[in-house]
């Protein structure tokens, strides 16, 4: 009877111990997941953040450039047609989980930076725009929101790419597929669509 | 044997390989962090960099601020605002949760000169201000090739402008990396063990479920700290478990009291090694930086300020 309560006793504490270990496990990984999901949500809020302080900066851009430039309207037409397109994206970080909406965020996005590069270009060809105080300063603005932009995206890039990796590894994909994460969508560098205008300080 | 040996060294080489390739990516070493002023390229005389330094030495000391200048010959391809951005985050400039910290880059090569503001600077030495202070303050001197009275005026701008901010915490940062602070790292430390005895005692009276209870309760408890405390805790559950058998059956069979057995070889059995073995893998990696002289304080930046050519 007492060699048989001992090797009962271990039995049930061999089995308890791992049934705890296994719990521990999916508990670890699932925290885990969790706080990397979390990362990649903050980030993207980052990210949202500098294109609303892009788009932000363009009426005023826009105003200031037509004081200067009434001829440009269709230039400046585009420009004013992207913001708005921008600000039609619904934003929330359900557009993550999206394809074809993180998509049209990107687009249009990209359409907005493009539309402003031009803009950029044809305040070439206006010397007392390009002398004017107040142009000089959204222009610095536009300059810092743009890289800002550059900044943000790779911090959410980096995020996001890690959650990824995180959750397709071994024992973590079955815990994701589980509880039903998904991947995150992350920016892809399109050629041209995402270099900052240029600016020549040189004159 | 020649043969297991290369397979060792090319297992090696391959982990190095692996660990230096999936590090930060970076194209371009960033500079070490010394002191405020750092001159890679040569353009200051002692004296003056001695003075400089002074000077951002004294903003930091009134207003806690931290301004560094560095000079490089030349960015070798690297885009301008990328390596700025990469310097500054690196050298963590400012305070933590303050950010107020802000990085001077020259390159000589290049002749392009950035200001890089952390985000909680943002407010004080906006994108335009930091523009207007290339422009008028630095680039005319640059031009004459007078680069000290470039650097010091565009110090003493960058300085003026961050003068009046530097307390309020603008910008809330999200709190992501909660750092627990130290008294809740010692309870969890005076804790662990303590639940961790309960456990092994609520065995001794028979409850090997109570035990898995309390050994959960820990391991909830300590929350981070996972994987060596969940260790030496199912380590030592097993253990306990079977020398608190082997111990009741020893004390029926040698006819020691209960009581007896618990003050005897109980304590030392059961907790002693294992208590000790599971904790010692949870010391926390204190994250200490080598080297005296200057560091940055935690601060964070966003990719703010400007950037100017002479």
């Amino acid at each position: 009877m007492k060699k048989g309560t001992l090797t009962g006793l271990g039995c049930l504490g061999a089995l308890l111990v791992g049934a705890l270990i296994f719990g521990f496990s999916i508990q670890g990984i699932y925290n885990d997941v969790i706080a990397r999901e979390q990362d990649v949500q903050s980030k993207w809020a980052q990210v949202e953040n500098v294109y609303q302080r892009r788009a932000d900066l363009v009426p005023n851009l826009v105003a200031t450039v037509r004081g200067y430039a009434e001829h440009e309207s269709a230039v400046l037409q585009a420009v004013t047609a992207s913001r708005a397109q921008v600000g039609s994206v619904k934003l929330s970080p359900e557009v993550l989980n999206n394809p074809a909406e993180f998509q049209s965020f990107q687009q249009a996005q990209a359409g907005l930076s493009g539309a402003l590069s031009r803009l950029l270009l044809v305040v070439e060809r206006y010397p007392d725009l390009k002398a004017n105080q107040g142009f000089l300063e959204l222009q610095s603005q536009l300059e810092g929101a743009e890289n800002r932009i550059a900044v943000e995206r790779k911090r959410f890039n980096e995020s996001a790419q890690a959650y990824n990796t995180r959750i397709r590894q071994f024992p973590a994909v079955l815990v994701a597929r589980f509880f039903g994460f998904s991947e995150k969508q992350y920016f892809q560098s399109a050629p041209g669509a995402e270099t900052a205008p240029v600016v020549d300080f040189s004159k | 044997m020649t043969i297991r040996h290369n397979l060792w060294r090319t297992l090696f080489l391959s982990v190095a390989a692996i660990l230096t390739v999936s590090g930060p990516g970076l194209t371009r070493d960033i500079p070490k962090l010394e002191r405020r002023v750092t001159d890679l390229a040569g353009i200051l005389t002692a004296d003056q960099a001695a003075a400089l330094e002074a000077g951002l030495q004294a903003l930091e000391d009134s207003d806690s601020t931290q301004i560094a200048l560095l000079i490089i010959p030349s960015l070798d391809g690297d885009p301008l605002e990328d390596f700025s951005e990469r310097v500054a985050t690196a050298w963590k400039l400012g305070g933590k949760g303050r950010d107020n910290g802000a990085l001077l880059l020259i390159a000589m090569k290049e002749r392009s000169v950035r200001i890089e503001v952390g985000y909680g600077l943002e407010g004080a030495l906006t994108d335009a201000l930091s523009g207007r202070i290339i422009e008028y303050e630095i680039v005319p001197a640059f031009r004459t090739g007078d680069y000290h009275s470039g650097i010091r005026a565009g110090l003493d701008a960058m300085t003026q402008a961050a003068r009046g901010e530097y307390s309020a915490p603008r910008r809330p940062r999200d709190g992501r990396t909660g750092n627990s602070s130290s008294p809740g790292r010692l309870l969890i430390f005076l804790l662990v063990p303590l639940l961790w005895f309960v456990s092994v005692s609520g065995l001794w009276g028979g409850g090997i479920v109570g035990a898995g209870a309390g050994a959960y309760l820990a391991y909830a408890l300590a929350g981070a700290l996972l994987i060596p405390i969940l260790a030496g805790g199912a380590l030592g559950a097993v253990v306990g478990a079977i020398a608190g058998a082997l111990i009741r059956s020893a004390a029926r069979s040698g006819r020691l009291t209960r009581r007896g057995g618990l003050g005897g070889p109980f304590r030392t059995g059961g907790r002693g090694p294992f208590g000790s073995g599971g904790f010692s893998g949870g010391s926390f990696g204190g994250g200490s930086f080598g080297g005296g002289g200057f560091l940055g304080g935690g601060g964070t930046f966003g990719g703010g300020g400007a950037s100017g050519r002479w």
